[in-house]
């Protein structure tokens, strides 16, 4: 672990542990009440998990077509990251939707698209412990395609969704950028950072376990 | 560019020429649709009417089913005698052999198409005939976006562990778009009063999928399958 990492860790867990006291102290929002307060743990994980599986893309083009070693520990890393940032994205936007929307899931294209994307990380993750020899560069190519999908997915969904009559309204969420939101953000970006390098570099060392195990067989 | 279109052809008439031989492909894809379509007449069929609105479903879930069956088969074929390996390693572009493989996979699911699509209008009353034209550009449209993220997928998957699980885990969360598309365009033409324009919404995105998918696959079999 390195230095930066140990002092990431630090920050995002001491910001993390007195988050609940910040977000207690916020105001109440008028007309969903405390239910609302889920909101500033989910849209953190949800703008980290974009931006994880946007990072796994980029590094796994970067792998594919760059020739770069050590882009993929990055792309693995992300993905990973995508689908534990997914998952809380996936959990928390229903319990808050149950209260606001009286319902669990509308296939809304926001929803629909997350769901989606999470599913792509998790194939790939399953591809990369299931997958053998050889399941890097393939990994690679899902994620890539993965990451190209989404524009098609979001235009889709939301093409499909809207020419229905919609079951229930779903209200936009008042978006108050408040002071707690911006400190959970950050408490959670710092916690992304940390993790993100750690594995990546956990990856790296493999590889290079891997690389001198090679070496010897050969000498 | 012509060297391209011969090498592509040359491994479009080795697949064919081998199924021709063999039938295998073909016969348990064919009979695979036939069962998936049966296998859904009881489920969604009650006292001999079916329920509103699921023949498009039906038409596009059977379609990719099958079609990753077939992808799965021939591939394997490539397989068992390594002659993957063999086709890689002829002086040819890498490209131009995933074009060949592309276009092989598209006459085959082509052709199991044509037995499907009257056997759904068969068997859920839907309206084929309607308009065929807008039916026939939403099936080529729509099975060359599978097929084309399917044939590059089954590809890489030759030396992979577990391909034959793989293929639909990688396959269909990725092709959702051009299911969804299918689907509804389809319905849009089947429904009571059709709707050519949302029909022609969705062909218009399923070829702009098929665009950036093909152009993509295009450009990453060659890294791929590198090793």
């Amino acid at each position: 672990m390195s230095k930066l990492n140990q002092i990431e860790l630090a920050l995002a867990g001491a910001m993390l542990a007195v988050a609940p006291w910040i977000i207690d102290a916020a105001p109440y929002e008028s007309t969903m009440g405390l239910v609302q307060k889920i909101f500033y743990f989910h849209m953190p994980s949800a703008w980290l998990f974009l931006l994880a599986a946007i990072i796994s893309g980029v590094a796994s083009a970067m792998f594919l077509f760059g020739k770069k070693k050590n882009a993929d520990g990055w792309a693995l890393a992300a993905a990973e990251l995508a689908v534990v940032f997914g998952i809380i994205t996936l959990v928390t936007g229903p319990l808050w939707a149950r209260k606001a929307w009286g319902i669990w899931w509308v296939w809304d294209a926001r929803l629909t698209s997350s769901l989606i994307l999470w599913m792509i990380f998790t194939a790939y993750l399953l591809l990369r412990r299931y997958g053998g020899p050889g399941s890097d560069k393939l990994g690679a190519g899902m994620a890539l395609f993965g990451l190209a999908n989404v524009p098609f997915i979001f235009v889709s969904v939301n093409v499909w969704r809207t020419l229905h009559p919609q079951t229930s309204v779903v209200p936009t969420l008042p978006v108050q950028m408040g002071g707690p939101l911006w400190f959970c953000i950050t408490a959670f970006f710092l916690l992304f950072l940390a993790l993100l390098s750690m594995r990546a570099r956990l990856e790296r060392q493999r590889l290079r376990i891997e690389d001198l195990y090679l070496a010897e067989d050969e000498a | 560019m012509k060297d391209f279109f011969r090498v592509a052809w040359l491994v479009v008439r080795k697949d064919l020429m081998v199924e021709a031989r063999s039938l295998e492909v073909v016969s348990t894809t064919l009979f695979f649709a036939l069962t998936v379509v049966l296998v859904f007449a009881f489920g969604l069929v009650r006292e001999g009417r079916p329920v509103d609105d699921v023949a498009a479903a039906i038409l596009w879930i059977a379609t990719a089913f099958s079609g990753t069956l077939a992808l799965g088969r021939t591939f394997e074929r490539e397989r068992q005698a390594d002659t993957l390996r063999a086709l890689m390693l002829a002086p040819a572009d890498r490209p131009a052999i995933y074009a060949g493989k592309l276009a092989g996979m598209l006459l085959l699911m082509g052709l199991v198409e044509l037995v499907l699509v009257p056997l759904v209008g068969l068997l859920f009353q839907a309206p084929i005939f309607a308009y065929p034209w807008h039916l026939a550009a939403l099936l080529v449209a729509g099975t060359t976006g599978f097929a084309a993220v399917g044939t590059l997928f089954a590809a890489m998957l030759v030396r992979a562990r577990s391909c034959d699980v793989m293929l639909p885990i990688l396959l269909y969360p990725i092709t959702v778009p051009v299911m969804i598309a299918g689907v509804r365009g389809t319905a849009a033409l089947f429904q009571g009063t059709p709707d050519e324009e949302l029909a022609r919404f969705w062909i218009a995105l399923l070829l702009f999928f098929d665009v950036v998918f093909v152009t993509l696959a295009l450009w990453t079999f060659e890294p791929v399958m590198t090793e």
